[in-house]
Order: C-alpha cells, then sequence, then structure tokens
C-alpha cells in the first residue's frame, strides 16, 4: 500500500489537488444529504407550479420544470446518478483492466503478444456503436449501461497496467519473492497489483470524467439513464431544448456538469503529474 | 534522408502556412454561384427522410408529400381538405356502390409528354397488389375484387378488379360498398404509373432523370438526408395554375432544428412545431403560426388478456375518469390540442361523435364517481393496485406519463410504474400481449372517416392491440359496412362508438393538432384536417 | 513498409469478421422487426414483405448471404430507405462526413498546436492560464450544449451562418459543424502539445542548446518541436475515433446528411442491413487510420522505422 499512501500524502501538498477533490467530496455529500432535506421530490409533477423561475423565496431555488418539478430536487438526483454510474462504470474497467494488464505484464512472451493483439484488436471495434445496438436492443437497465461504459474503457487501463507491472517485474522484491517461491498468481495479486494502486488510482480519475460524458452522449441521444430517474447528461439535453424559454433547466445542471467534469480533470492532471511527472506512462 | 530535411519537412514553421492553407480551403469551398433566373422557389421542412419514393412502397407522411407533388391520383383534395376532381374529370358510381367508372382527363401528360391512359392506372393497381411487388400499405384497394386473394397469392394480379374500358376510362369493381372509397383514392399508392420506364428500370425508376411523373412537378434532385428537389412538369394539365418553380423537401427530422432553420431564415414552412416552442412562437410570429385539429388520437390502452384490466369494465372507467384530460390538453401539451372524450375527432366527415358518459361531469363529481367504481371493482386502501404503464421513448411521452401517473396518485391512491421502451420494443411487448398491462399508442386517420379510428377495435383487426372481442361491436360494424345510405351507416357507427365508450378497452386522452411555422410569404395554405398542403395550391408573395 | 501495411489490412479481416458477427446477431436479437408499425399488417402482406427481403429465412441462412453479398462488396438493400442499396446509401453520406471530420482534424490540430505552443512557451503567465483554462472548459462542456448554443448566436439570433449544413451551398455551412466537432479536441490537443513541449524543453540536449546560446525560437524551431510532437502523434488514432463519435451528435445538431446520423435512426427503424453496413464501415475506417497513424509515426521516428 505504500504506492498510495505516499500518493495522498504528495496530492495534500497539491492545491489544484486539495481544492478539486474537496470540491468533488462537498458536491457529493450535498447531493446524498439535499434529498433528506428538502421536501420536494425529484419526481412528482406538481400542476401548479410548473416552470418557475429560480427565486430565493418560495422554496424552488433552483426553479421548476415543465411538470413543476424541483430543479434543485433533480440536479441533486442526477448529480448522484451520474457519479454513481461513472464511479462504477469506471471500477468495472479497472477491474478488467488491472486483471488483464497486470497478467499480460507479469507473464509477458507469448501470452503477452496475443494478449495484446486482443486489445489491439478491440481497439477497432466502433464500441459506441455496440452500445447504441446494445441500448436500442435490449432496454437501458443502469446494468447495461454501466457495463457498456466499463467495457470501452478498460483497452486503456490493461494497456496502461501493462507498462507498469513489466518495470515493477524486474523490481528487487518481485525477485525476492520469486525466490522464495511465491506462486505466479501470489505475485500478481500480492506483490504487483497493490503496486499498481498509484497509477490505477490516477487513471481512474482520468477514465471518470470520459465516463460522465459517455453517459451524458447517450442521454443526449435517448438512450441514457431510464426516467423518471435522471442524470446530469439527461437534465442538461432536456435543458438544451428549451433554452430560450426557461434557461434555469439548461444552465444549472449543464454548470454542475462542466464543475464535476472539470474538478475530476484537474484532479486527474495533478495527481498525474505527481505519480509520472513526465506524463511517460 | 537526412535529418536537416525532414526538420525543414516538419518544423514549427508549417504552421503558420496550415492557418493560411485552412482560411484558404474555407473561401475556395464557398464558390456558389448567384441565382439565375427570377423563379419561385418553396422551401419545405419535410420531417424525416421519405423513405421511398416509389409510389407502392412508402407508407409515411412524409414521404407522401412528396408524392402528392409527383403524381396525382384520379382525386385530390382542395386546399381546405374538399374532395374534388384530379386526374379523372368526373366519374359514375353503379347503384349498388360497387362499380366506379372514371373519365381521365384527356389533355393529362406524363412529365416526358406522353398522354396518361386508363391502362397506366391498370398498371398500377395490378403492380400494387401483385405480392412480388411486396408493398406495405393496401388499405386503399384491398376492397376492390380478388384483391385479397391476389396478396394472398392465390390469383394473379391481372385478376384484380379493374379495367380499361377505353384509352380514357377506368373501371374498378368493388367485393362490398365502401362509402369513403372516393378518398381512399387521393392515396399515393393508387396513383398511375409509367408502365414503360418502371419495366425498363427497374428500381432505378426511381432516380432524378428517370423518374416519370404526372404530377404538378417532377424529380429534379434527390440526396438522402438532405433533400428531395422537385421542378415544375411543363405537361402537367393544370401547369398554368402551377405558381411556385420548385420545391425543396428539406429533410428535418429534429423539429427543434427545423424550427431553427426556419427563423434562420432557411424554411418556409415546416412539419411541426417542438412543444417547448409553441408559446415562445405564438408571441414572437403569432402569424406564422398555424394549427387545426388532426385526425389522430393518443391513447392509452389496456391488454384486455390479463386478468385486473381483463372482465374489469369497472376498474377501466376508474382509470379513465380520474384522468384530467384538459389538464393533459391545455396546460402539459398547450399547442391546441383538445381533450378526447371519445375516439372519433370532431371534422371528421358526415359523422356525429360521441362522448363519455362523464364528459361533462364536473371535476369532483368524476373524481367521486371513479373513487366509487375504483371500489366496487375490489380495490381501495387495503388492497392497493399498481399499475405499469409502458409508452416508447420521447419527452412528450414522459411528460404524460408522469401526469398521468400524478392523477391517479392522486385521484385513486393507485401507484404507477413508468417504463419507457424504444418504440420497436414497445411495439413487440404490445403484439405479444404478455407483459404489457397500460401502453401508449397513438391511432392516425388514413381517410376523412369514423370508419378508420373504429375499425382498430374490430376482433379480426391486426391493429386491435388491447385484444378488445365484442360480438355486438363487430355486428354492428358489420352493418355499417354492408350500408349503402351515408345516413343509416352514420347510426350504426355511433352506435359501435357508444359501445367502445361503455366498454373502455382503452382510454383516449387528446386529439392532435396539425402544427406548423408557416412563412408569411406563402400564399393559399389552407388548414385541413389531414394536413395535406400540396405545393401546386401554394404561392410566395414578392420578397419584402 | 509496403509489406508491413499490407500484414496489417490482411490482419484486420479476422476483426472485420468478428464486427459482423456481433453486430449480425446483436440487430436481430433486439425485439421487434423493419416493417412494424402501430398498424399492425395483416399477415399475408407481413408474408410478402419478408419473402422479399428474405427475413422468412433462418438466421444461419440470412448472414450466409450477407456475407456472401459482402465479400462481393454488396451491403444488401436498405429495409427502410426502399429506393437504395446501403452501399449507396453509405457511399453518398461518406463524402459529407469524411470532410468535416478531416476539416474538424486539421482545425483541431492547427489551433490546438499553436495554442499548445503558445502556452508552453509562456508558460505561467496569463496568456498560458487562458489557453488551459479554455482548454479545460473545452473538454468539460458536451459537443451536445455547445453545438445549438452556437446556432442560436450566430444563426437565429446574429444570422451570419446557416443553422443548418442543408442551409446553404457555400463554405459558411460547414464552419459550425467542424467548429463543434474540433472543440473538444482543440482543447485535448493544446494539453497535449503543452506539457510534451515543456517536458522536451526540460530535456538534457535543449539545456545543451541553451547553453550554446541558442535562441528559444530556434531551438522549439529545430531541435525540439519534432520529438514534441511524437505523443500527438499517438494521439492521432483515438482523435479520429472520437471525432467519428463526436460526428453522430454533430450531424444530429447540424442535419447534416452524413454517415453518422444514418446509425441512430437505422437502429431505431431495425434497418438491419444499414446498420450492419455503417458498423463494418466504421470499423474498417478505424483499422485503416490506425493504419495511417502507425506509418506516420514511423515516418516521424526514425527508431521505430528501423525496428
Amino acid at each position: 500500500m505504500s504506492a498510495l499512501s505516499s500518493l495522498v500524502r504528495h496530492a495534500r501538498s497539491s492545491r489544484a489537488v486539495t481544492v478539486c477533490a474537496t470540491m468533488l467530496l462537498v458536491i457529493a455529500m450535498i447531493s446524498l444529504i439535499g434529498p433528506l432535506i428538502s421536501n420536494h421530490s425529484y419526481f412528482a409533477a406538481d400542476f401548479d407550479n410548473r416552470m418557475l423561475a429560480p427565486t430565493m423565496t418560495g422554496g424552488h431555488f433552483f426553479g421548476t420544470d415543465e411538470l413543476g418539478r424541483d430543479l434543485l430536487a433533480r440536479t441533486l438526483s442526477g448529480i448522484r446518478v451520474t457519479l454513481l454510474v461513472a464511479v462504477i462504470a469506471s471500477l468495472v474497467s479497472l477491474g478488467i483492466g488491472v486483471l488483464y494488464g497486470a497478467v499480460a505484464g507479469y507473464i509477458g512472451g507469448r501470452v503477452d503478444g496475443f494478449m495484446m493483439r486482443i486489445v489491439d484488436g478491440l481497439y477497432a471495434l466502433p464500441f459506441i456503436f455496440f452500445v447504441i445496438l446494445l441500448m436500442v436492443a435490449f432496454g437501458r437497465s443502469m446494468l447495461l449501461i454501466l457495463i457498456a461504459i466499463g467495457a470501452i474503457n478498460w483497452l486503456d487501463m490493461a494497456r496502461i497496467v501493462r507498462g507498469q507491472t513489466i518495470s515493477l517485474k524486474q523490481r528487487a522484491f518481485v525477485d525476492a519473492a520469486r525466490l522464495i517461491g511465491v506462486s505466479t498468481r501470489g505475485i500478481i495479486f500480492r506483490h504487483i497489483t497493490p503496486n499498481l494502486l498509484g497509477v490505477v488510482v490516477v487513471y481512474m480519475t482520468l477514465a471518470i470524467p470520459q465516463a460522465i460524458l459517455m453517459e451524458s452522449f447517450l442521454s443526449f441521444l435517448g438512450l441514457g439513464i431510464q426516467a423518471p430517474q435522471t442524470s446530469l447528461g439527461a437534465l442538461v439535453s432536456d435543458g438544451v431544448s428549451q433554452m430560450e424559454q426557461a434557461s434555469w433547466l439548461l444552465v444549472i445542471p449543464a454548470v454542475a456538469l462542466a464543475v464535476i467534469l472539470l474538478c475530476f480533470n484537474f484532479l486527474g492532471d495533478g495527481l498525474r503529474d505527481l505519480v509520472d511527472p513526465k506524463g511517460n506512462t | 534522408m537526412t535529418t536537416s530535411t525532414h526538420i525543414k519537412r516538419f518544423s514549427a514553421r508549417g504552421l503558420l502556412p496550415a492557418w493560411f492553407f485552412l482560411a484558404l480551403l474555407l473561401v475556395a469551398c464557398g464558390d456558389s454561384g448567384p441565382p439565375s433566373v427570377q423563379e419561385s422557389v418553396l422551401r419545405r421542412g419535410n420531417g424525416a427522410e421519405p423513405e421511398s419514393l416509389d409510389m407502392h412502397n412508402a407508407i409515411s407522411t412524409e414521404a407522401g408529400d412528396v408524392q402528392r407533388d409527383l403524381g396525382e391520383g384520379l382525386l385530390g383534395f382542395s386546399p381546405t381538405g374538399e374532395l374534388r376532381a384530379a386526374a379523372a374529370e368526373r366519374w359514375v358510381i353503379s347503384d349498388d356502390g360497387l362499380e366506379y367508372t372514371f373519365s381521365l382527363r384527356p389533355e393529362a401528360r406524363w412529365s416526358n409528354g406522353e398522354p396518361v391512359t386508363a391502362a397506366d392506372f391498370v398498371y398500377s393497381f395490378r403492380r400494387l397488389v401483385d405480392p412480388a411487388t411486396a408493398a406495405l400499405y393496401l388499405i386503399s384497394v384491398t376492397n376492390i375484387e380478388n384483391a385479397d386473394k391476389i396478396i394472398a397469392g392465390e390469383l394473379s394480379p391481372g385478376a384484380l378488379g379493374v379495367a380499361a374500358v377505353s384509352t380514357h376510362e377506368f373501371r374498378i369493381r368493388l367485393n362490398s360498398p365502401v362509402p369513403y372509397f372516393l378518398s381512399l383514392l387521393t392515396h399515393p399508392s393508387t396513383f398511375p404509373l409509367h408502365r414503360a420506364s418502371v419495366e425498363r428500370l427497374g428500381d432505378e425508376h426511381l432516380r432524378a432523370g428517370n423518374l416519370v411523373s404526372n404530377g404538378a412537378y417532377k424529380l429534379q434532385e434527390r440526396q438522402v438526408g438532405s433533400h428531395v428537389e422537385l421542378v415544375r412538369n411543363e405537361y402537367y394539365w393544370d401547369n398554368e395554375n402551377t405558381k411556385i418553380d420548385r420545391v425543396v423537401h428539406y429533410v428535418t427530422p429534429e423539429p427543434m432544428a427545423e424550427l431553427n432553420r426556419f427563423r434562420a431564415g432557411e424554411l418556409d414552412m415546416t412539419r411541426t412545431i417542438p412543444p417547448e416552442s409553441f408559446v415562445q412562437m405564438k408571441d414572437e410570429r403569432p402569424d406564422e403560426v398555424r394549427t387545426s385539429p388532426s385526425l389522430a388520437v393518443y391513447y392509452y390502452g389496456f391488454n384486455l388478456t390479463k386478468p385486473s384490466f381483463r372482465d374489469n369494465p369497472k376498474l377501466r372507467q376508474a382509470l379513465s375518469m380520474a384522468i384530467d384530460r384538459e389538464t393533459i390538453a391545455d396546460e402539459v401539451m398547450g399547442r391546441g390540442e383538445t381533450a378526447a372524450y371519445g375516439w372519433v375527432p370532431d371534422g371528421t366527415a358526415n359523422y356525429q361523435p360521441r362522448r363519455f358518459s362523464y364528459a361533462d361531469m364536473s371535476r369532483k363529481e368524476r373524481h367521486h364517481t371513479a373513487r366509487q367504481l375504483y371500489r366496487e371493482a375490489g380495490f381501495g386502501e387495503n388492497n392497493p393496485l399498481t399499475i405499469e404503464v409502458r409508452f416508447n421513448t420521447s419527452n412528450v411521452h414522459q411528460r404524460i406519463a408522469a401526469s398521468v401517473q400524478a392523477m391517479w396518485k392522486e385521484v385513486l391512491g393507485i401507484g404507477t410504474v413508468l417504463i419507457n421502451e424504444e418504440f420497436h420494443v414497445l411495439l413487440a411487448n404490445v403484439e405479444q400481449k404478455d407483459i404489457t398491462q397500460v401502453f401508449r399508442l397513438n391511432w392516425s386517420g388514413e381517410y376523412n372517416d369514423a370508419h378508420t379510428f373504429l375499425s382498430m377495435f374490430e376482433s379480426d383487426n391486426p391493429s386491435n392491440l388491447t385484444a378488445y372481442q365484442s360480438v355486438e361491436y363487430d355486428s354492428l360494424m358489420d352493418r355499417a359496412a354492408a350500408q349503402t345510405d351515408p345516413d343509416r351507416r352514420k347510426v350504426f357507427l355511433a352506435e359501435a362508438e357508444g359501445l367502445l365508450l361503455n366498454d373502455h378497452p382503452a382510454i383516449p386522452i387528446y386529439f392532435y393538432v396539425n402544427k406548423s411555422m408557416v412563412s408569411k410569404r406563402v400564399q393559399g395554405w389552407g388548414d385541413n384536417v389531414l394536413n395535406y398542403h400540396y405545393s401546386q395550391h401554394l404561392s410566395l408573395a414578392a420578397e419584402e | 513498409m509496403l509489406r508491413y501495411a499490407f500484414a496489417r489490412i490482411l490482419g484486420a479481416i479476422p476483426t472485420l469478421l468478428l464486427v459482423i458477427a456481433i453486430a449480425f446477431l446483436m440487430v436481430h436479437a433486439a425485439p421487434g422487426g423493419p416493417f412494424d408499425s402501430e398498424r399492425v399488417l395483416p399477415p399475408d402482406i407481413k408474408e410478402n414483405i419478408e419473402r422479399a427481403y428474405h427475413l422468412d429465412e433462418t438466421l444461419p441462412q440470412q448472414f450466409y448471404r450477407y456475407i456472401k453479398g459482402v465479400v462481393r462488396g454488396d451491403l444488401g438493400p436498405s429495409y427502410r430507405y426502399r429506393d437504395f442499396s446501403v452501399s449507396e446509401l453509405i457511399a453518398g453520406a461518406i463524402p459529407v462526413t469524411m470532410r468535416i471530420g478531416a476539416l474538424a482534424i486539421l482545425l483541431a490540430l492547427i489551433v490546438g498546436i499553436s495554442a499548445g505552443l503558445i502556452a508552453a512557451l509562456r508558460r505561467n503567465t496569463v496568456l498560458d492560464r487562458l489557453v488551459t483554462g479554455i482548454a479545460m472548459i473545452g473538454i468539460s462542456v458536451p459537443v451536445f450544449v455547445f453545438a445549438p448554443l452556437m446556432v442560436l448566436v450566430f444563426a437565429v439570433t446574429l444570422k451570419w451562418l446557416p443553422a443548418s449544413y442543408t442551409g446553404s451551398d457555400g463554405a459558411d455551412r460547414l464552419l459550425l459543424p467542424v467548429i463543434a466537432l474540433a472543440m473538444p479536441q482543440i482543447a485535448f490537443i493544446a494539453r497535449l502539445t503543452r506539457a510534451s513541449l515543456i517536458d522536451v524543453m526540460n530535456s538534457d540536449y535543449v539545456r545543451t542548446a541553451k547553453a550554446q546560446g541558442l535562441k528559444t525560437l530556434s531551438i522549439v524551431r529545430y531541435h525540439a518541436f519534432r520529438p514534441a510532437m511524437l505523443p500527438l502523434i499517438s494521439y492521432l488514432g483515438p482523435a479520429f475515433a472520437a471525432v467519428l463519435t463526436g460526428s453522430v451528435v454533430v450531424e444530429h445538431v447540424f442535419g447534416v446528411p452524413g454517415v453518422g446520423r444514418f446509425l441512430i435512426t437505422a437502429s431505431a427503424n431495425r434497418d438491419y442491413t444499414l446498420v450492419l453496413g455503417i458498423t463494418v464501415f466504421y470499423a474498417a475506417m478505424v483499422v485503416f487510420l490506425n493504419l495511417v497513424v502507425d506509418l506516420l509515426y514511423a515516418f516521424v521516428d526514425p527508431r521505430v522505422r528501423t525496428r
């Protein structure tokens, strides 16, 4: 765990990283706690209060949409779903990618060559089209969206992890483990993988904004999260169609989306500079 | 290759020329010449890509609008929707209502100058029913003698009950009288075809330069995903009265993008107006917003093969009564949609629509009765009901479903699960009648007659997706069909509608409205229920 | 190099077959068929149509028929746009998509590299912060927000540019779609260029050159620029892929009659052959572009060539 803890220690010293991490935490907390405090639900229609502009008085701080649903409640719910989708999808890609990359990198030789050829081959697949087909064909369950987005991002992860593994393999502690008779599986799980954590965390931070954009892209095409649940992407693409009549329906979720994406991007950049100042990975 | 030449070829200095190159490229692409002659060009937003220009292959309204500019059937419509003579100048109907004899205009010409003859109609009708054509839309001809057997492959297309009595006399024999038959003959699937070019060129006959048409326009250019461009057919018999020289039907699948194009001055008329922008357009351009009632109804159907809804008309009625149609039509939609308390919209020819018995109750009264019926059906606080509503993915359906959910909750305390599905998935589920409970669909009239709405609930109609079975209903519809006297037929149809309103196999919610942006420049526009706007009836005022 | 390219193309064939097989299974697994509507077809009519399109055959038969066609370069008839074959539809749409895509990449490279260079050379100045900040926003605002906003401002309100691709015949119709498509790529490329150039400028040989008294600009011009471009060339592959994906949204918003827009409607319409055709086309594009990028890399970096 030394790689991770040193990352955390370094990270504290960077202002951008600290600010972004704090902001993301605060946003996540608000989105979790908000619904407990607010007395508006994100899905209940209220025909007497349709299309209200944001006001400080009257209870709807962010205004309401065309069905009188409170935009604050919907935005918070959207943030929750967006973060959930992005984090879980990234974990999916992480799981597959780390395992695949570590095995390929550690075993090396022909196995490595073969496994990486598969990755190269998969790079050529127009994944986004498969995702679209998948959504059209099998309905839009949350699970499917998670798998679909995760399945796209694991290739990058596998490549990065493989590179790291190859360099780790030559380090003394791995040799030592091998000498005292630890099995290949043991070395991969107990010695290689934990030492990959630093790099992996950084790239996951960078994969999350990709996943968020992917989810909003699907939402824009009408293939995203199932209503009445909503995501920031879905809110933004709804807002786009009403930007002249009710600008708040676009501006508020779009700002929330942009801030989250910015934070993740800055965080990922900052962390990468700490782990790998030359950006060689 | 030395390193220095490499550096010269690939260096930062290249960036400046690259900027120039980019600027040049953009300028170079923009070499559009000025319009040469003063001609009158109508730019129509036509919605989705017309799937085919083949009169026998198309089914969509988008294709229909292009085809009505290209071709001409025996009859047509005036701008305000009255049936009138077109390729036929007059016709005689036999007393038993089975034989129609049309006299074609002797002066009618194809776009290549050849005369339009009865043989062209015979050829087209036979090709339409030929199984090898694999046509999708045969409703106009299914009542013609032997049509069913030809479609089923039992007879050859030559056996169809159509004949060229003389060069300009065309005769149709029907199996049974069809009071609205004349209006079916306005549909593009019944337009004549130029036999020589169709047979010689096959599918190629649809290409610009090959397509021979008999309407006011001929095909100039077609770019899939972009536009269909038509120019005046100089040989058209009524060419003198055709004002617009060139019509471009632009492909505009996105209503919001279409509206933006209209506002940017790129279109003279649009296919629709997105719900989000309707009020804004009403404010900003009140003279250019055109709305008229439409022959289409939005409804929630019940799957009557499953318990809860089967054999439980009280529950179905309670659910219908709990829906505030005015709120949905006026507030949620708000483009002139009207609350539907029956199946046949106002404006349908030769018919007096019926309404639900509770149509005129006050809201309070209605809710009270709904609760009472709901309890009588065996549900209540102790035995609450949860319903799944399926609809296809779209903002509008989502809003309406959320509204219905709120209304059912408020009035009856019912929990509703909203399930949106991609359209074909929804259709597949509805047709299977396995997992669906309540589903959203709409039904649009294909001809201006109450029959088009009521036939949907006949037991053997494949489009009867609720699986409503009523011997009484079927017999009323049969009796209406056998009736040649329009007034007596009307009575049977109304009785059938009354039965539907009593049985609630589905809940009609609102009647659609035709809505378009039409530029102030466009003259001669008439509102009509079918939303047909022939380009030949329109003209453009001079630019201000 | 030719032999290498040839081997790569041969190697792509199994990939393409796999793409076809997966896509074929997926479109056919999707509920509903191409000729469904709320107006359910009577059985006889349905039979005639299915026979005409060979939908009455078993799936393996249909797959065999399709592959047989593909080998001959025939992607089958479109089920929806019945006047055209899939090959015709795609051939008509490719030039449009390619033109916009290529211009977007070009724009992204020129603007992105320029901005990146400026930022790197004026590191930690206001200019640098400005470029980095704009680039960050560029990758944080989705195209589908940016594109309609541009339409509203430049087409509807100011009326400077057409609101859609088909709204004009001139080059002005390209401007908004190209900018919308290039925007995220400009941001990526600017960031990449900046980071890479800073990295190179800190390397030993550049320090040596500086110590010898060379001006910064000539160091960049003669020594640092080319090595700094290497990571950019590796990024070109993903950039092409991203532009192809982005074209789906951009073509949607601007009404561009390109390949990307077909995909959504075709899968919604269950136009099996068109969906397959587009998928195969995109896969072939990605394979081809990756090959081009690799060859380019070999050309710029002699170390790769000798391997």
